[in-house]
């Protein structure tokens, strides 16, 4: 497994720019919810980290289906 | 579940019943506890538990006549236990002034009690607790009564002044020297006092108790549940109604409280009878197993007018089985898991399922049962927490309040198996008929592809008739996560598959399957492989390839009540010369290995220790018959051998050691479909599409194991990336970084170039969408 990933070393491969932090929309079970994240300025594609991703989104997942 | 079905199913889990000298005892001292504290030499826990119910204790405790001893448990493997020896240890070791009585809000009724006697003095107590004003007559020139002639070797002074002075802090007052009788009738007691409690102890004295009915013998007609006499406001009890010959002091203490109540009542004006069953002595239905436990004596005391040493208590309390029930709970972990046992669990099921705002806590517990059925084996009231469960889950289902991410990876499993890559039915290749046809069951096929191939050409060659062949998802996984009508919809297919080929017999590998068969498709024959097997013989030098050794045969939990069954995979095994070893729980009591009802997906934590705990009874080699049970127990770490490969891959060189991840689970059914097409049918499946080539080195593919993530998902999210441009550099490392959501799941793969494919360095996944 790879180290875990700088946010700031990330580019947008097609756009060519630097990601940086932006509102994003995130939603679940009907649930919608603003949060900032890296994001390509340009077109938008959002990076969603593996600590995120297996940690508070999981717990956000769990609580919204045991709601 | 209904609150009806909710009560039912409460009423069969007997736990909360009490231990059978609680139920004995007439007033219901919790002797148990008691001798759970005195175990730990906590005396003065001991005495609270004794002083709950015991309106006297510093007298009940030197002179119980112990009625509970009677329906002591240890009764049955030694001595009853020596109750109030022990609780005597606890007033003399545990002695802590009595507790302040706060009386309730003085009421405007006064009561009179006749007899200062145990049974009297209980009475007074009780009611002037209760803020009535009491009177008490008493012919002699003090209290006690009875008790007053016990030697004081026995019963000390001291100790009854000591209760007694609980009546200075309350509304009662004492008239000694007044014998109710010719001078003070009882009748004019009953007109001045709102009530009255006649306890003038053994006699029955005519003219004290002058007016009242008698009964056929004589004596005074007294109700036994209410002590109600003839007249609506006398009440009459203690050794008054039970004769000289049976002076029982906790049956008159008894009957003191019996008469407060009925007084309290009558003069609340409630029902005197309602809800009065379980006040007196009863039996309980408590269930304990004594199995095992060892006979043992009373411990004696050395000093036998003293009573027990603090040592001595110890050891005595040591002796208390602590009755209770806990059968299920002892045996399932998963039961166990939780802290407390199904009486308690059926309640949080139902308030999960009635809740309409908030969390639903017990969504877990629900759906992380096996559903195996054991409980209800163990249960002395066949009360299912299975079934319970399978239940909730379908309500979940039917109201959209199942989590969607429990059985998603499991039913897309299913999916798979359900459909083209590895669905198929056919006749014999050669035959226009079967007369039998094999249904090996999707998860052994993607465990034992190999011998699943053997073990049908071996059919084929063995059995007259044809033998057709089936693969297919029989449908557990949408009965077990509680989608009824995926679950209808699947076995309908079945149904169809096996009437179109004429309505065969069919033998399944599975144990599950046969299960699912036998409950759902009630017209078609089924008959486990195992069984069959024993009955037609063994291939020739069948194996070998496995050196012959003692095996721990776990039973699958989906048959448990196949006696048949279990009868020949032992006859089986003993055939390839193997020796049997018997696990704890078997046959009819077998348990779960921890992958039944998608236990494995709702909670994987439990899931191990369930596996763990199975795999940890016996130091054997393990042998299942049902792949998915070998793979749990391989994951612990447990060599465990496969019926299957013991009999049709022997020669393939098996340690029981094998694992295989969930990519080529899938891989192994759709290839053994391909080639049993090829090779038996002589027909080209087209081959899956080469797509892109991902190179997953065996620590991310551990990884994604965990994460139920598999290489053709890994594989599409980095086509996906390829094709759109749609990914995100890693200016540091050079490494890729893309995702792709093909149906709920959003994956996310972190990948680079290598040589003509794509080495994978890290895939997660979450459910959550990105909306914008």
């Amino acid at each position: 497994m790879s180290e875990q990933i700088s946010q700031q070393n990330l580019v947008c491969v097609k756009c060519r720019v630097p990601l940086t932090l932006g509102q994003v929309t995130l939603s679940y079970m009907g649930s919608n919810f603003p949060v900032e994240l890296y994001k390509c300025p340009r077109c938008g594609l959002v990076f969603i980290p593996e600590a995120l991703a297996t940690g508070k989104m999981q717990q956000v997942e769990t609580a919204l289906e045991d709601k | 579940m209904d609150q009806k079905t909710l009560r039912e199913h409460e009423a069969k889990c007997i736990q909360e019943n009490p231990p059978g000298c609680t139920a004995g005892c007439p007033v219901h001292v919790d002797a148990r506890a008691l001798a759970a504290a005195a175990r730990k030499g906590d005396w003065a826990a001991g005495l609270a538990a004794f002083r709950k119910t015991v309106p006297f204790p510093e007298i009940i405790g030197r002179i119980c006549d112990q009625p509970c001893r009677q329906s002591c448990k240890r009764g049955e493997v030694g001595d009853p236990i020596m109750i109030n020896a022990l609780e005597k240890a606890c007033l003399v070791n545990g002695g802590a002034p009595l507790p302040r009585s706060a009386p309730l809000p003085p009421k405007a009724a006064r009561v009179a009690v006749v007899g200062a006697g145990l049974s009297g003095l209980t009475a007074a107590l009780e009611l002037a607790r209760k803020g009535y004003l009491v009177v008490v007559f008493e012919a002699a020139d003090r209290s006690g009564g009875g008790i007053l002639a016990i030697p004081e070797s026995k019963l000390p002074r001291k100790a009854i002044d000591d209760d007694l002075a609980v009546f200075g802090q309350l509304p009662v007052e004492f008239r000694y020297g007044a014998a109710v009788g010719e001078s003070l009738s009882l009748a004019a007691l009953a007109d001045e006092f709102a009530a009255v409690y006649l306890a003038t102890g053994p006699g029955d004295d005519a003219s004290s108790a002058a007016g009242l009915g008698r009964d056929a013998a004589g004596s005074i007609a007294i109700d036994p549940a209410t002590l109600a006499t003839s007249h609506p406001k006398i009440f009459a009890g203690g050794s008054l109604r039970r004769g000289r010959g049976d002076r029982s002091p906790i049956a008159a203490v008894a009957d003191g409280k019996a008469a407060a109540i009925s007084i309290d009542r009558l003069l609340q004006g409630a029902s005197l009878t309602a809800g009065r069953e379980k006040e007196g002595p009863h039996a309980t239905a408590l269930y304990t197993n004594i199995a095992g436990a060892l006979q043992l004596p009373a411990v004696p005391a050395a000093d036998e007018a003293g009573g027990y040493s603090k040592d001595e208590a110890v050891q005595e309390a040591g002796r208390c089985l602590q009755c209770e029930c806990r059968e299920c709970v002892k045996a399932c972990e998963y039961l166990a898991h939780y802290g407390s046992y199904p009486r308690r669990y059926v309640r949080e099921v139902y308030n999960n399922l009635s809740i309409v705002m908030g969390i639903h806590h017990a969504n877990k517990m629900i759906d992380t049962c096996s559903l195996c059925g054991q409980c209800a084996q163990l249960c002395p009231n066949g009360l299912d927490m299975g079934e319970i469960c399978r239940e909730a889950r379908r309500m979940m289902v039917e109201r959209g309040k199942m989590p969607p991410s429990v059985h998603d990876f499991a039913l897309r499993d299913m999916k798979f198996s359900a459909g083209d890559p590895f669905a198929l039915s056919r006749h014999q290749p050669g035959h226009e008929t079967s007369k039998w046809v094999f249904y090996p069951g999707c998860q052994q096929a993607a465990s034992s592809p190999h011998a699943i191939r053997k073990a049908y050409e071996f059919l084929c060659t063995k059995l007259d008739g044809g033998v057709g062949l089936m693969l297919g998802c029989c449908g557990a996984p949408a009965n077990w996560a509680g989608q009824e009508r995926l679950f209808r919809e699947t076995v309908q297919e079945t149904e169809k598959n096996w009437r179109a080929l004429g309505s065969p017999t069919i033998i399944t590998a599975c144990p599950t399957c046969f299960s699912m068969f036998h409950h759902n498709l009630p017209a078609a024959p089924i008959e486990p492989l195992w069984t069959l097997l024993d009955r037609i013989g063994l291939p020739a030098r069948t194996g070998a390839g496995i050196k012959a050794r003692p095996l721990a045969v776990h039973d699958s939990c989906t048959t448990r009540h196949e006696t048949a069954l279990h009868h020949s995979v032992r006859s089986l095994l003993g055939k390839l010369g193997h020796e049997i070893a018997e696990l704890p729980h078997n046959r009819e009591t077998t348990v779960c290995c921890g992958y039944g009802g998608l236990m494995i997906f709702a909670d994987r934590e439990v899931a191990r220790k369930v596996a763990a705990r199975r795999t940890g009874e016996s130091a054997a080699d393990y042998l299942t018959y049902c792949a998915m049970c070998r793979d749990n127990f391989v994951r612990q770490g447990k060599r465990t051998f496969y019926l299957l490969d013991l009999l049709f891959a022997a020669d393939a060189g098996i340690t029981g050691l094998e694992t295989i991840d969930y990519s080529q689970r899938r891989e192994n059914r759709s290839r053994l479909k391909r080639e049993l097409l090829r090779d038996l049918w002589g027909e080209n499946m087209a081959e899956p599409q080469a797509g892109i080539k991902v190179i997953i080195p065996d620590d991310i593919r551990q990884l994604m194991e965990e994460r139920m993530i598999l290489a053709a998902d890994v594989a599409t999210v980095v086509a996906h990336a390829e094709s759109t441009g749609d990914k995100l550099q890693d200016t540091a490392g050079g490494h890729y970084l893309a995702s792709h959501r093909p149906a709920s799941v959003t994956y996310w793969v972190e990948y680079s170039p290598a040589g003509d494919g794509f080495l994978i360095h890290n895939a997660y996944s979450h459910r959550i969408e990105i909306l914008y």
